[in-house]
């Protein structure tokens, strides 16, 4: 493992619980800078639990409570002084089936940048809008009809979209639930080369059940069975020789 | 599993198979029919109701007049000519005497058919407006068209006594025919050929006014706050059920609930449309609470996830993204319980709006009756010249209650998303 930089996110024995169900059992974690970190493991194994854990989106979900210690930056998050709005404007979030607002494109990237006051008036916000949306690779597309509705878009647009909204108030971290399991290989494509480019300034975590995506696009990879963090390194490593003996079952399509 | 004879394949073209098939045709058919004897009852019903109401309600909108002849010189009213502008115009004619002097001209013009007999109350009424209008009518000869009485105008429409029949016969051309501008002016009267619809109209109006400014907000607000904030447990089921029943609980009990809490308690006033208004909205919150936690359920959880992934706060998720989304549903759901809250009767007689009330209301707290009201107290009276203006004051219903479904569907459609 390579520990040259402080890692940006820091979990330590993490247990999430629904009601009486435990879905995630004692799992510790860096998530490093600048980098992309794939979650893999069967379904049903908590690793979307665990990425929820990241920005609390298990908040909304009133039965689910969450021990242990999670930190951005080394401040926890779970504390009571954290303010849940601004953790989500630093920690972004991507989902499984795009979800863009039923409103026009630029609306949709405009949103963030507006309810956090993040523009300066108009020509700040297109600027802001625009920028985003080259960053999604989604610009050259969309440019002339901003004000078409979002979900007129194709779905993997939609999934840049909702990327570009995103980006679009400056996360540190952006979390991706599986993002490319509604899209077709071309969009998946574009999606992940979108991930590459947008690695040198975030901290991307990507949560997936495609073996060959997270091999293609991410640096680290954590294993994931039945709530628990069975692997984590170099996704070199993990994939070329893994430690773990369910590791290596999983990886080689034994079970999952 | 190997001892058991094989699968003989299945024979699609044999007969059994024919049979099988005509009968699901059939049974398609004879579905398709049923849909469609459903569908042609209930417009023949509608176009039975609405055809029956028009053809007896229009007569109520027109009215029977007389040519009636004047010589206002010759009845010499004193009249100050000064006092003829403005205000104190009305009372000045009146105490001239202008109703008796409008009175001795119809006795003069038909003294054997029954002379100011023919007239209606309001006759003289319509010359105090033509004189008001064009004064040199006090000193010239002229003839003034003024409406006749009820049984008069019943027998010109054709449905009158014989006697009455006889003295249109006699009268020949000096009857006309017109639109009775006075029916959507005026309010409730005892003479028919008086009575408008506008003061029961502007009650309605101002008791939905109340209704909905007070049913809806709190409506929507607790069907927002029952879906995005409250906790599930036995306390919310408990309310639940409870909006539920509310929903369900026949109106003339609202009513009573209205005279005891908002007559007997705060002391507010009888027969007024802020009364009649509260007593609505809570009849009519319910059903907004139940439109309002559907159309909010139906907003798709993708939805407030993104929001939230952005770093909304929970009530931007709400008035930012859910409310727009839900607000066609719970429009509906409103125009739904307001047009019911609009027809209803039997709680606003319990808080006294069933009085006679002869002037349009100016203010909540002034008297007034309402549409469905003045029809059951209209078609109550005995006189047979309310048979019309019931059925004309049941279109005027109608209308209202069509324009305002109509801007429901407006609305709807204006907010709707496409997805």
């Amino acid at each position: 493992m390579r520990d040259n930089k402080p890692p940006k996110m820091t979990a330590e024995h993490v247990d999430v619980f629904y009601g009486d169900h435990q879905a995630i059992r004692d799992v510790s974690i860096h998530i490093p800078q600048e980098e992309v970190t794939a979650f893999i493991g069967p379904s049903g194994c908590g690793k979307s639990t665990f990425l929820r854990t990241l920005n609390r989106m298990n908040d909304t979900v009133t039965s689910a409570r969450v021990t242990g210690d999670i930190r951005l930056d080394g401040e926890n998050i779970y504390a009571r002084e954290m303010d849940v709005v601004q953790l989500r404007a630093r920690v972004g979030m991507v989902f499984q089936k795009p979800n863009p607002f039923p409103k026009s494109i630029y609306e949709n990237v405009a949103y963030g940048p507006r309810i956090h006051g993040l523009a300066r008036g108009r020509a700040d916000l297109d600027r802001i809008v625009e920028e985003s949306l080259v960053r999604a690779g989604l610009w050259s597309e969309v440019k002339d009809r901003l004000a078409d509705s979002g979900t007129a878009l194709s779905g993997g647009q939609q999934q840049r979209l909702c990327i570009a909204r995103a980006i679009a108030v400056d996360p540190e971290v952006i979390l991706m639930d599986e993002p490319c399991s509604a899209l077709d290989p071309v969009a998946t494509a574009r999606i992940e080369e979108l991930i590459h480019e947008l690695r040198g300034r975030y901290a991307i975590v990507i949560v997936t059940h495609n073996m060959q995506q997270a091999a293609r696009v991410s640096q680290r990879t954590a294993f994931f069975h039945l709530g628990q963090l069975v692997e984590y390194g170099d996704t070199s490593d993990i994939f070329t020789n893994p430690r773990e003996e369910r590791t290596r079952d999983y990886i080689t399509g034994r079970y999952g | 599993m190997s001892d058991a004879p094989p699968r003989t394949p299945t024979d699609w073209s044999g007969e059994r198979m024919q049979r099988r098939i005509a009968r699901r045709y059939r049974a398609e058919r004879r579905f398709r029919l049923l849909g469609l004897a459903a569908i042609a009852l209930s417009a023949a019903f509608l176009l039975v109701l609405l055809g029956s109401m028009l053809t007896r309600g229009i007569g109520g909108f027109t009215e029977t007049r007389i040519a009636l002849p004047l010589d206002l010189a010759a009845a010499k009213l004193a009249v100050d000519p000064a006092r003829l502008k403005g205000r104190g115009a009305d009372l000045a004619l009146a105490d001239a005497g202008l109703e008796e002097a409008v009175d001795a001209a119809a006795n003069a013009a038909w003294p054997t058919l029954g002379g100011a007999a023919l007239l209606s109350d309001g006759a003289w009424l319509r010359v105090r407006g033509a004189v008001e209008a064009d004064p040199t009518l006090l000193v010239r000869r002229a003839t003034v068209e003024v409406p006749v009485a009820s049984a008069i105008d019943i027998a010109c429409k054709g449905d009158g006594t014989p006697e009455a029949e006889a003295i249109v016969r006699a009268l020949g051309d000096q009857l006309s025919r017109g639109f009775n501008r006075d029916f959507l002016t005026a309010a409730d009267s005892t003479d028919p050929t008086r009575v408008g619809i506008w003061g029961a109209l502007k009650g309605s109006l101002m008791t939905m006014f109340v209704t909905i400014a007070l049913a809806f907000p709190v409506g929507v607000l607790a069907a927002l706050y029952l879906e995005e904030y409250a906790p599930r447990n036995r306390w919310t089921d408990l309310i639940e059920v409870s909006i539920n029943n509310l929903a369900a609980v026949p109106s003339i009990i609202f009513g009573l609930l209205g005279l005891a809490v908002f007559l007997g308690t705060f002391g507010l006033p009888r027969s007024a449309a802020i009364v009649g208004g509260l007593t609505l909205a809570l009849m009519t919150m319910p059903v907004i609470v139940i439109a309002g936690r559907n159309a909010i359920r139906a907003v798709p959880p993708s939805i407030r996830d993104a929001a939230l992934g952005v770093g909304a706060s929970p009530v931007q998720v709400v008035f930012h993204h859910v409310l727009p989304l839900a607000l066609p549903g719970i429009l509906t759901g409103t125009i739904i319980g307001v047009a019911r809250a609009l027809g209803e009767t039997a709680p606003l007689l319990l808080i006294g709006m069933r009085a006679f009330i002869a002037a349009p209301p100016d203010r909540l707290t002034d008297p007034a009756t309402v549409l469905p009201v003045q029809v059951f107290l209209w078609s109550d009276e005995v006189n047979r010249g309310f048979v019309e203006k019931t059925s004309a004051a049941i279109v005027v219903l109608l209308v209202l209650l069509l324009a305002m479904n109509g801007i429901a569907i407006y609305l709807r459609n204006r907010f709707e998303t496409r997805w």
